[in-house]
C-alpha cells in the first residue's frame, strides 16, 4: 500500500514547475502586505474619524470584505474587473487587485485595534505640544501602534500567505498549483501533495516560530 | 448594466428544476459542511486545547502543540486536497468516503488547531488559584476541568469562538476544489453555463452573508444567556481569514 517514490523531485522539475509558482506566491503575498497596510491604515483612520460620511464607507467595506469568502471575492474580481475596465486582465494580475482589496480589510482590524490600544493621553499631550492631525498620527500615535500590532500584521502574513494558494479558483499559478501540475505531469500526485504539505508546514511553521520570538522582544511594556 | 433575475427560474436540465431550487439544495450543501465540521471542530479543538494545559502531562502537552500546529500551518486547500488524494491513497479503506465526509474531516480537523488555540489561551487566561482552589476541594484533575476551569474558559473564549462559527461558514467555500455542489460551485457552474455572474454571485455571497449573520445573532442571544452576572470579560482582537 506504502509505495511512494519521490525520484522525480530532482531539482530540474523543482525549478521548472514550483520555483516559478513559489515566486509568485511570494510576491502576491508582499504585495498584498504593504497594499493591505497601506489602504488598511486608511480605512482605520476613516473609521476612527468621527465623520459619519467617513465612517460608514469604511464600516461597510471592511464589514462586507470580512463576512464574504475569500474565494467568493477572487471570483467577484476575476469577473467584475475585466467589465469595469473593458478588457480582459490575467488571473495573475487580478489575483494581485484583489488580495490588497481583501487584506485591506482585515489589516485595518488589526490597525484599528492597535490605534485604540495607544492611551488618550498620547494624542492629548500631541495637541498640547500644538500638534496637528496629520503630525499627532504621524509622529506620536502610528509610530507606537505599528510597533504594538507588528506581531498581530506579521500573523496575519503568514494567514495570507497560505491563503494565496486559493487563486486556484481562477487558475492562476501559485506554489500549490505549481506541486499540483509537477505531480498531474509525472503520475506521482500523491508525493506531490505531500511534499506542498511539508514546503508549506516549514515555512509558515518557521516563521509562526519568529513572529513568537519577535514578540517577546518588541512588546512594549506599559 | 441590464439585470436578468428571470434565469433563477430557468430550467437547467438535469436533477434540478430551477437555478433557484438548485441555489438552494447548494446553500444547504454549504451548511451541512459547515455544521457537521463546526461539530468535529468544537469536540477536537476543546480537548487537544485541554491536553495542551494539563499539569505534569508533558506527552499530551506536545501531542497537542503537535497537532495544533501541524493543521494550523497548511493552507485549507492543500489539506482538502491531502484528504481527498493522499489519505485514501495511503489507507485503501477510506477509498469508500465520499467528498462530502472527507471535506468535513478536513475543514473541521483544520478548525479545531485554531479553537484549540484559543480554549488554550481561554484556560491560560484564568487565575491558577483557580485550579489550585478545587484541588483543596478534593477535586480530581478532571473534576477541575469539567467544574471549574472548562466552564470559565469556555465562556471567555465565546467572542472568538463566535468569530470561527462564521469563519467555518466562509472557509466551507473551499470545498469547491473536490466539487462538492456547495454555493461556490454552483457560483463557478452557473456563471458558466448562464454567462449571468452578476446575478449569480450577487446571490451566492447574500446568503453567505445571511449565514454569517444568522450565527452572530444566535451566538449573541446564547452569549447573553451563559453570562455570569456581574462579571466583565476582556474582549477579543482582530485578524484571521
Amino acid at each position: 500500500m506504502l509505495d511512494l517514490d519521490f525520484s522525480f523531485y530532482n531539482w530540474a522539475m523543482i525549478s521548472d514547475f514550483v520555483l516559478k509558482g513559489f515566486y509568485f506566491s511570494l510576491v502576491l503575498t508582499l504585495i498584498a502586505t504593504l497594499g493591505g497596510i497601506v489602504l488598511g491604515t486608511l480605512l482605520a483612520l476613516m473609521r476612527l474619524s468621527e465623520k459619519p460620511f467617513l465612517v460608514w464607507p469604511a464600516l461597510v467595506y471592511v464589514n462586507g470584505m470580512r463576512s464574504i469568502p475569500l474565494v467568493m471575492v477572487i471570483l467577484w474580481f476575476f469577473l467584475l474587473v475585466p467589465l469595469i475596465i473593458g478588457q480582459p486582465i490575467g488571473a495573475e494580475i487580478s489575483a494581485v487587485v484583489t488580495f490588497i482589496a481583501f487584506e485591506a480589510a482585515y489589516f485595518s482590524e488589526i490597525i484599528r485595534a492597535g490605534i485604540q490600544s495607544i492611551p488618550r493621553g498620547q494624542v492629548m499631550a500631541g495637541e498640547a505640544l500644538g500638534m496637528t492631525y496629520a503630525q499627532n498620527m504621524r509622529l506620536v500615535v502610528l509610530p507606537q501602534a505599528f510597533r504594538n500590532m507588528l506581531p498581530v500584521m506579521l500573523t496575519q502574513t503568514i494567514i495570507l500567505f497560505q491563503d494565496t494558494s486559493l487563486v486556484y479558483a481562477i487558475g492562476a499559478y501559485d506554489m500549490l498549483k505549481g506541486f499540483e501540475t509537477a505531480g498531474k505531469l509525472f503520475g506521482r500526485p500523491v508525493e506531490a501533495y505531500l511534499l506542498a504539505a511539508v514546503v508549506y508546514f516549514v515555512i509558515c511553521y518557521s516563521l509562526s516560530r519568529l513572529v513568537r520570538r519577535l514578540h517577546q522582544k518588541i512588546a512594549i511594556i506599559r | 448594466m441590464n439585470w436578468d433575475w428571470e434565469i433563477f427560474f430557468q430550467d437547467p436540465g438535469g436533477q434540478h428544476t430551477t437555478y433557484l431550487e438548485w441555489l438552494m439544495s447548494a446553500w444547504g450543501w454549504t451548511l451541512s459542511v459547515s455544521l457537521l465540521a463546526l461539530l468535529l471542530a468544537l469536540l477536537m479543538g476543546f480537548m487537544i486545547g485541554t491536553l495542551r494545559t494539563l499539569p505534569k502531562h508533558p506527552g499530551w502537552v506536545l501531542f497537542g502543540t503537535g497537532w495544533t500546529e501541524l493543521f494550523r500551518n497548511i493552507p485549507l486547500l492543500l489539506q482538502i486536497f491531502l484528504w481527498y488524494h493522499v489519505i485514501p491513497a495511503l489507507v485503501p479503506p477510506l477509498k469508500e468516503l465520499s467528498g462530502f465526509v472527507l471535506v468535513v474531516l478536513a475543514l473541521g480537523f483544520f478548525t479545531s488547531a485554531r479553537i484549540s488555540e484559543q480554549v488554550y489561551s481561554g484556560i491560560r487566561a484564568l487565575p491558577k488559584g483557580q485550579f489550585y482552589a478545587a484541588q483543596a476541594l478534593g477535586m480530581t484533575t478532571w473534576q477541575s476541568y469539567r467544574y471549574v476551569i472548562l466552564p470559565r474558559a469556555g465562556r471567555i473564549i465565546l467572542p472568538p469562538l463566535v468569530n470561527e462559527m462564521m469563519s467555518i461558514v466562509k472557509n466551507s467555500s473551499v470545498a469547491f476544489a473536490v466539487s462538492v455542489s456547495e454555493l461556490t460551485l454552483f457560483a463557478l457552474q452557473v456563471q458558466e453555463e448562464t454567462a449571468r455572474g452578476v446575478e449569480v454571485y450577487l446571490a451566492v455571497t447574500g446568503l453567505y452573508v445571511v449565514s454569517a449573520l444568522a450565527i452572530n445573532l444566535l451566538m449573541g442571544q446564547i452569549e447573553r444567556r451563559v453570562q455570569i452576572p456581574g462579571l466583565v470579560l476582556p474582549g477579543a482582537t482582530g485578524g484571521g481569514h
